[in-house]
This record gives C-alpha cells, sequence and structure tokens, in this order.
C-alpha cells in the first residue's frame, strides 16, 4: 500500500513538473535547452533555500527525476561540503552530481557509436 | 449582403483561434502530465527494486537511480525510440533526466559522421554542455555562500 502511494506520488508531482515545461514551450516558445537549464537551476535555487528537500521526501523519483531534481543534487551535495570545509564546499556538488554525468558521458559515448542515426521523419 | 458574410467570417475566424490552439494546447499539457508522470514512476520502480533487493539508501541509491534512468534514456535514443516519444509527449519527455540523456546521444549520434572526437565527442555537450557549465557553476557558489554563512 505504501509502495503504491509512493508510485502515486511520483506520478502526480513529476507528470507536475513536466506540464510546467510543457506550459512554457507553449506559451513562451522558449528552446528545450533553455528549459533544462532554467529547471536546474531552479532546482538548485530551491535547495540553496531548502525547499526542494520536502518535495524530494514527498514524491521521491517524481522530484528526483527530473532535471531539477538534478540540480538539488548539485545544491544539497554544497551545502553538505560546506559544513566540513572550503574544498568540499567547491567539490561537493559536482562529486554529488558525479554519476549522472559520469553516466551521460561514458552511456552517451558508447550509444552514440554503437547506433547510427535514423530519419527523423517517421 | 456581403458586410454580413465578412461580419460572419470575421465572427468564425475569431471563434476558430480562440477554440482550435486551446484544445490543442490542453493536449500537449496532458500528454507532458502522462508522460513524464510515468518515466518518474519508472523511477520510482527501479528506486523501490533497488532498495528492497540490494539495501540501498541514501545517495548511493538515487546515484544508481539517474545511472540507470541515463543509461536507458541513452538507448532508447539510439533505438530511435526516444525520438518518437518525444514527438508525443514534449515536455514530458524532455524534463526527466532520459531527456539529459537524449540530449547527449541525440547530437552525439547526428555528427558521428564528423569524425570521433570533433564530431561526436565534441557534439555531445551541444545541449547537456550548458546544463553541466551552469549546474557546477551554480553548485559551487551555493557551496561558497553557505560555507562563508557558516563562518560567522
Amino acid at each position: 500500500m505504501e509502495i503504491t502511494l509512493s508510485f502515486i506520488k511520483a506520478f502526480v508531482v513529476g507528470g507536475a513538473i513536466c506540464t510546467i515545461a510543457q506550459l512554457l514551450i507553449n506559451y513562451t516558445k522558449i528552446t528545450s535547452g533553455k528549459i533544462l537549464v532554467y529547471f536546474l537551476l531552479s532546482g538548485v535555487f530551491l535547495q540553496s533555500i531548502g525547499v526542494y528537500q520536502y518535495l524530494v521526501d514527498f514524491a521521491g523519483a517524481g522530484a528526483t527525476v527530473p532535471i531539477s531534481g538534478f540540480g538539488y543534487l548539485l545544491a544539497d551535495g554544497a551545502m553538505k561540503g560546506a559544513e566540513k570545509s572550503l574544498f568540499d564546499a567547491i567539490t561537493g556538488g559536482l562529486k554529488a552530481a558525479s554519476m549522472g554525468i559520469t553516466a551521460a558521458v561514458v552511456f552517451g559515448y558508447v550509444f552514440a557509436l554503437i547506433f547510427k542515426p535514423r530519419s527523423k521523419k517517421n | 449582403m456581403k458586410e454580413t458574410i465578412d461580419y460572419a467570417n470575421q465572427n468564425y475566424l475569431k471563434y476558430v483561434s480562440l477554440t482550435a490552439p486551446k484544445t490543442k494546447e490542453t493536449r500537449t499539457l496532458f500528454r507532458a502530465f502522462w508522460v513524464g508522470g510515468f518515466i518518474c514512476v519508472i523511477g520510482q520502480g527501479i528506486r523501490t527494486l533497488y532498495e528492497q533487493a540490494f539495501g540501498l539508501s541514501g545517495d548511493e541509491l538515487s546515484s544508481y537511480v539517474s545511472m540507470t534512468m541515463v543509461f536507458l534514456g541513452a538507448l532508447l535514443t539510439g533505438l530511435g525510440v526516444y525520438d518518437r516519444i518525444g514527438k508525443y509527449a514534449g515536455g514530458g519527455s524532455i524534463v526527466p533526466i532520459t531527456g539529459f540523456a537524449n540530449s547527449v546521444v541525440s547530437p552525439a549520434m547526428e555528427f558521428k559522421s564528423e569524425g570521433y572526437i570533433y564530431g561526436l565527442a565534441a557534439k555531445m555537450f551541444l545541449i547537456a554542455g550548458p546544463i553541466i557549465v551552469f549546474g557546477v557553476a551554480s553548485g559551487v557558489l551555493v557551496g561558497l555562500v553557505y560555507y562563508f554563512i557558516n563562518l560567522f
């Protein structure tokens, strides 16, 4: 039951975040690359004032899977590092996000190597 | 007589412009909602699986979940499936981390013909580059601000 509820929460919150992006696409003509940057920065900002953590605690993957969750991870790592030392304050953000970036680089290179681009028409 | 027809036409055109795009837009919103939500549910499913099966928790758990999601996004982009999802779902496929993987693989495949270094490896970061730049820079900013706040 608890697992079902966590799935519903993830669905609603994740869907809502994506709907905000779609609203921006529909009404402002912001390109998708810029939307990714804006969502990332909003994740960083919301976590830096301590808000995004509530969303993560509530919705789990619904808050961490969108790109704003990547920003949350960066800000959270930096803030935790800042409690330890200057070194950790500077490296903490990238350290926390290192798995996502490493995966994107490694899998990105491998799959781009293996697969051929398809025509965009179908 | 002609005037009334023009008037009717204008009214009709006004009516069309009011209704037609709106219904299309609500449809795109609905699509973005359910596809984006569904991708997050898959993430939650992987999260639950790793939690129960491997006993992972905290940062380790969320790192492995995002690794898996990036893997899936990159694979589906390579297979040509993700672009079709993107055409249907718009923002619902862009914002999840699978969309980040898509933005890495898609231009990398496209520019592979220009070589493996300046083509594939360089163009991987066409869209992902700015995300990493702003992510790292804002992360350092937050870290430094908190470090100096903690000093006093």
